[in-house]
Formats: structure tokens, C-alpha cells, sequence
């Protein structure tokens, strides 16, 4: 007979009393389960649609002129004089401390070329990379360029030019073949003849140079705000900016969510808290006769304590995996109805073992007061209702 | 001269239970002492103070006033938690209506008041059997006490008095829910552990409970007469 006996006992004997008693922790956790699940996959969702927007990080060599551009507009006449930085010094960007975020490096050059007496923009980009980036480039036909003498051509060019796919088009005096046109995409690529890196940086005399270049850094948890600082830093010719408005618009409303869940969670901990404080108060002044006896036998305070922790301890673990489990197979049930194209995130281990430890530590602090009171009930008040 | 060592001296007691106005002498007025190895029966009527007297001798009833020393210990002197330690070593309760645990067995039931000893669950299980057979209910170990009749479930609160074997052991009204048969039995089973060593103290309104003991104290309205 140890004391922990005493307390399996009782709770086998009151077996409706602890049901509801569980049924407060389990309501409370599988809340904050089911919360965190559909925030999680809801941030999950979007971060994967941000994902595919491109880039998020754009990194150009600092100029001193400001832009006369507006919405596609170029005020202050064509002029492709733009600066440059070494294509040798882009390795130094995987030596960032978040560099395990980097997603996509996307390295362009830009310069004018001459095509049938008219100045048109060329575009040197890796074109694995670049495809890889912009997800919304679509052909019209043919192939993505594979080969050195291969170019494509932007919707508008091939439309003021009258090329086709398969047409050979000559570029500063060399012929290239037309591997594919791109659909309008309503950006500058539309009006830009896009060639390999090298071959453009050959083309327009910028051997080992780049003017820009396009990061996609977005992933889950990633400090897109640190990352540009820490490019910044290792770059400090290079203007990096971080296109923040439509990351931050989403993460706001899933702050927003955050918060309201976190409002709800700790809403449904404090009833289910009440319900644990409630129960185990009916159960101790249930027991003052047995209490009494405890304590006429010879057991300390200490030990009626610990019958009663024990208890709540023994309640709470069984309440945070039922609470956890079931958290979860609502999550499981309701993601697919409240989130578009939303999948159940999957179980989060972590969560399940901090919700057992939330379950415990809230059914010890519910059932401290009601241990107390029966460790402190006097033994001869409570022998006297014998 | 020789100073005689009595088991319990009991000086000046007096108790007096207060409710918001109203204030009750349950004892006016106590002096007497038990020596070790008697069988004390403490007779009076319902009110007289006797259950109040048995509870302050269980360290368990501060008194008012007085002093109450076992084996030369000054009971109230103590801490709550070192008169917990006392009972466990010293006292073995009978109570009143049995008080058995309802959702433990026999066993368990005998085996509670070892719950706090440093004792090994085979020794426990060891002593516990012993006083089980002791009161003849060892074919029962395994039931529950809503599966046995008054008279056995009354020897179970006597196996669970006697496991840790104490020196003293205090009954309240052992024979009160008993059919004579069954209530002659039980005495007889006090008095035999009387016979083995133990003191037994045994506070009753009924007066064939006197035929068993060594000496009986008449307690009435508060005051004790030996």
C-alpha cells in the first residue's frame, strides 16, 4: 500500500467525477490544439503562396540618381546606363548567417541591343534559376532556351518584330534562334529579349558583371527583414531591398488570427481550470470523513497533498493526450471546411508534449487550493461527522 | 523516593468548544493516568465528554487547557506534523460505524496505515496477513468492505488498528452498531490483544463493556470519576 494507490483508487471509485473533471482539461486542450493547428496550417498556406509570388529580396547596385519611373513609365527617357557589380562577389552571399533560407538566386544582366535598327532591352539571366522564380512565365510555344544560341522573346518584342518561334534573329551582328515566346505577363520582360547570362554579358561587353539580381528567400520562419541587412552587409555597393508589403498584409491577418486564437485559448483554459477548481473541491469535501481517517492514522499534511496532486497529476496527463488527440482530429476534420485548399498540417510532437505538460501544470494549480484545504482540515472536526 | 512512570497522565484537561456566543465545557475538568498493559473502559452517557476525551488522547484535539503526557511525552508540545508521526507509532484508532476506505479491500484497508511507513511492500503485505488471520478473516483479504457483514468489517477497522503495532489502542464505541453475539466477540478479541501487550482504551455507554476491562473511568458532564 503506498499512497499513490490511494489515489488510483479513488479515481476508479469516481469515475463520473473524473470524467468531467478530464472532460474540463480535454475541452481546453484540444482548443488550444486545434487553434494552433489551423494557424499553422493557415500560415503554412500562405507562406507557400508567397512562395510562388518570386522574389522577395532584390538586390541592385547603389546609384546615387533617383528613379524616373512610375507604374512602367519611364520619364526621363530610355537609358540603359545602368551600374554594375562583380558575378565573382555573389558567392559571398551564401556565407550570410540565414543563408539556409536562401531559396532561389536569380542573376541578371541588362544592357540595349540593336534589333533591325532599334534599340530593344537584353536580358541575361541562368535560366533554370529564373524559371524556377517567376512561375507565372509561360510559353506560347516551343521550348525554354537550352543552348548558348538560343534566346526568347517577350510578347511585345515579338509582336513589333513579327517573330515566330523557330525565326533566327541577329543580336549585335551573331544570329540566335527563337526557342520560345513568352505570353504577356504585364512586366518589363514583355519588351525584353531574354538570352543566357553569358552569352548577354558577352553580347553587351559586361563580362562578369550583373545589374541585378532576384532572391527568393521566403520560406517558413524566415526573417526576411534580417536577411536583407546581412546581403546588405556583405554588399555594401548593393542597394537590397525587401518587397515586405504583401508578406507582411498576409502575416498580419494571420497575427490577427494568432492573437483571437490565443484570446479563445486562454478564454476555454480558465473555464476548463474552473472545472478542474470545482470538481476537486466536491471531491475533497466529499472525502473529509476519509481525510480525517488519513490523518487519525498517522499521515501528514504532506501526504493528503500528495494523494491529492497525485490525483490531478495522473488526471492531467490522461487530459492532455485525450485533449491532444482529439485536438487534432478536429483539426484534422475542420481545416479542409474553414481553409481553402487547406491541408491538416500534420502532428506536431512538440505540441503534443507541451500540451500534456499544460494539462498537468493546469490541473496541479487548479487542485493546489483544494489539497491545501484538505491537508489543513482538522482531523478531530473531521472525525467529529463520523 | 521513586517516581512511578504512568503510560498516560493526563493534568488540569479541560475543552471547551466554541461557537460563535456560545461556548461548551465538553471537559470541566480531567486528572487521572493509565498505566501500560491496562484495559481501560471509559463509560458516560451520550454528551459527557468521553469521544472528546478519546480524541485528545489520539493527539488528535488540542485541549484547551492541561497537559496530557504518553510515555512522558507532552503530546500538545508537539508540531501538527511530529503528533502525525505520533499517532502512527503509538496509536491504533477504532472508530465508530467502522470508517473502512470503500474502494479498498480488506488488505488495502489493513495495509493504510503503512502507506507512510518506510517499511517493503512485501514486509507490509506480511504484517497485514498476519493481523487478518489474527481477526479470522483471512479466506476475506480480497473484498470489499460492502461485501462483508458489521461484525467482520468491525474487525477489520481492529486488523487495521493493530498492523503497525502500536502500543495504545483507542476504540470509540466498538460494540455501538454489533448484535451482543457479535459485539462479545469483538471484546473478546480486544481483550485478547490487552492480553498480548497492548493497552487498550475503549470509551462506550454500554455497560457490559466493563466486564472486560481492568479498571473503568466514569466520565460524566465533563468530569471523570475512576
Amino acid at each position: 500500500m503506498k499512497l499513490h494507490n490511494i489515489s488510483f483508487g479513488n479515481i476508479k471509485r469516481r469515475k463520473g467525477k473524473m470524467l468531467f473533471l478530464i472532460l474540463g482539461l480535454v475541452i481546453g486542450i484540444s482548443t488550444v490544439v486545434t487553434l494552433l493547428s489551423i494557424t499553422q496550417t493557415m500560415t503554412r498556406n500562405i507562406e507557400e503562396r508567397l512562395n510562388q509570388f518570386g522574389a522577395n529580396i532584390v538586390m541592385v547596385p547603389k546609384s546615387e540618381n533617383l528613379s524616373l519611373n512610375y507604374g512602367g513609365i519611364d520619364v526621363g527617357g530610355v537609358s540603359y546606363k545602368v551600374r554594375e557589380f562583380d558575378q565573382e562577389q555573389l558567392k559571398d552571399i551564401k556565407t550570410i548567417k540565414n543563408s539556409k533560407n536562401l531559396s532561389i538566386i536569380a542573376p541578371k544582366v541588362l544592357g540595349p541591343v540593336t534589333v533591325k535598327g532599334k534599340n530593344v532591352l537584353l536580358m541575361g539571366v541562368l535560366f533554370e534559376e529564373e524559371l524556377a522564380l517567376k512561375t507565372w512565365w509561360h510559353k506560347t510555344g516551343g521550348a525554354f532556351p537550352e543552348k548558348e544560341n538560343e534566346v526568347m522573346l517577350g510578347s511585345q518584342v515579338a509582336s513589333l518584330f513579327g517573330f515566330k518561334i523557330g525565326d533566327t534573329i541577329t543580336l549585335s551582328g551573331k544570329p540566335f534562334q527563337i526557342a520560345t515566346i513568352l505570353n504577356p505577363t504585364g512586366a518589363s520582360e514583355d519588351d525584353a529579349i531574354i538570352a543566357s547570362l553569358g552569352v548577354s554579358q558577352r553580347l553587351l561587353g559586361k563580362q562578369g558583371k550583373l545589374s541585378m539580381v532576384e532572391i527568393s528567400a521566403f520560406c517558413q520562419g524566415c526573417p526576411i527583414s534580417e536577411m536583407t541587412l546581412q546581403i546588405a552587409e556583405k554588399f555594401p555597393n548593393a542597394k537590397v531591398t525587401a518587397m515586405k508589403q504583401a508578406v507582411m498584409s498576409k502575416m498580419q491577418s494571420i497575427d490577427m488570427f494568432k492573437s483571437f486564437s490565443l484570446g479563445v485559448s486562454i478564454l476555454v483554459i480558465l473555464i476548463g481550470s474552473l472545472l478542474v477548481l470545482v470538481t476537486m473541491m466536491g471531491s475533497v469535501n466529499e472525502r473529509t470523513r476519509e481525510i480525517g481517517i488519513f490523518r487519525a492514522i498517522g499521515f501528514r499534511r504532506g501526504h493528503v497533498m500528495q494523494i491529492i496532486l497525485l490525483e490531478a497529476l495522473l488526471l492531467g496527463i490522461i487530459g492532455g493526450i485525450m485533449g491532444f488527440v482529439i485536438g487534432n482530429l478536429i483539426a484534422y476534420g475542420i481545416i479542409p471546411i474553414v481553409i481553402k485548399d487547406g491541408a491538416f498540417a500534420g502532428i506536431n510532437a512538440n505540441l503534443g508534449i507541451v500540451s500534456i505538460l499544460m494539462a498537468v501544470a493546469l490541473s496541479l494549480l487548479a487542485s493546489l487550493y483544494p489539497a491545501f484545504k484538505a491537508s489543513n482540515m482538522d482531523p478531530s472536526e473531521a472525525l467529529r461527522a463520523l | 523516593m521513586t517516581q512511578i512512570n504512568h503510560l498516560i497522565e493526563i493534568h488540569g484537561l479541560k475543552k471547551k468548544y466554541q461557537s460563535g456566543d456560545i461556548s461548551v465545557d465538553a471537559i470541566k475538568q480531567m486528572d487521572f493516568f493509565i498505566d501500560d498493559e491496562e484495559f481501560i473502559a471509559i463509560m458516560g452517557q451520550s454528551g459527557s465528554g468521553k469521544s472528546t476525551l478519546l480524541s485528545i488522547m489520539g493527539a488528535l484535539n488540542h485541549p484547551t487547557q492541561g497537559k496530557i503526557l504518553v510515555d512522558s511525552l507532552d503530546l500538545y508540545s508537539l508540531s501538527t506534523e511530529q503528533r502525525a508521526d505520533f499517532r502512527s507509532e503509538y496509536i491504533g484508532f477504532i472508530f465508530q460505524s467502522f470508517q473502512l476506505i470503500p474502494y479498498l479491500t480488506v488488505l488495502e484497508n489493513v495495509k493504510l496505515p503503512m502507506a507512510v511507513t518506510g517499511r517493503t511492500k512485501k514486509i507490509k503485505n506480511q504484517m497485514a496477513l498476519e493481523v487478518i488471520d489474527r481477526v479470522g478473516l483471512g479466506a476475506k483479504a480480497h473484498r470489499l468492505p460492502d461485501q462483508l457483514s458489521g461484525g467482520e468489517q468491525e474487525r477489520v477497522a481492529v486488523a487495521r488498528a493493530i498492523v503497525n503495532k502500536p502500543p495504545i489502542i483507542l476504540a470509540d464505541e466498538p460494540t455501538g452498531n454489533l448484535d451482543s453475539k457479535t459485539a462479545e466477540e469483538i471484546m473478546l478479541l480486544l481483550q485478547s490483544l490487552n492480553k498480548d501487550g497492548h493497552t487498550v482504551i475503549v470509551v462506550t455507554h454500554n455497560q457490559d463493556v466493563k466486564t472486560y476491562a481492568t479498571r473503568s473511568i466514569k466520565v460524566q458532564d465533563g468530569e471523570c470519576f475512576a
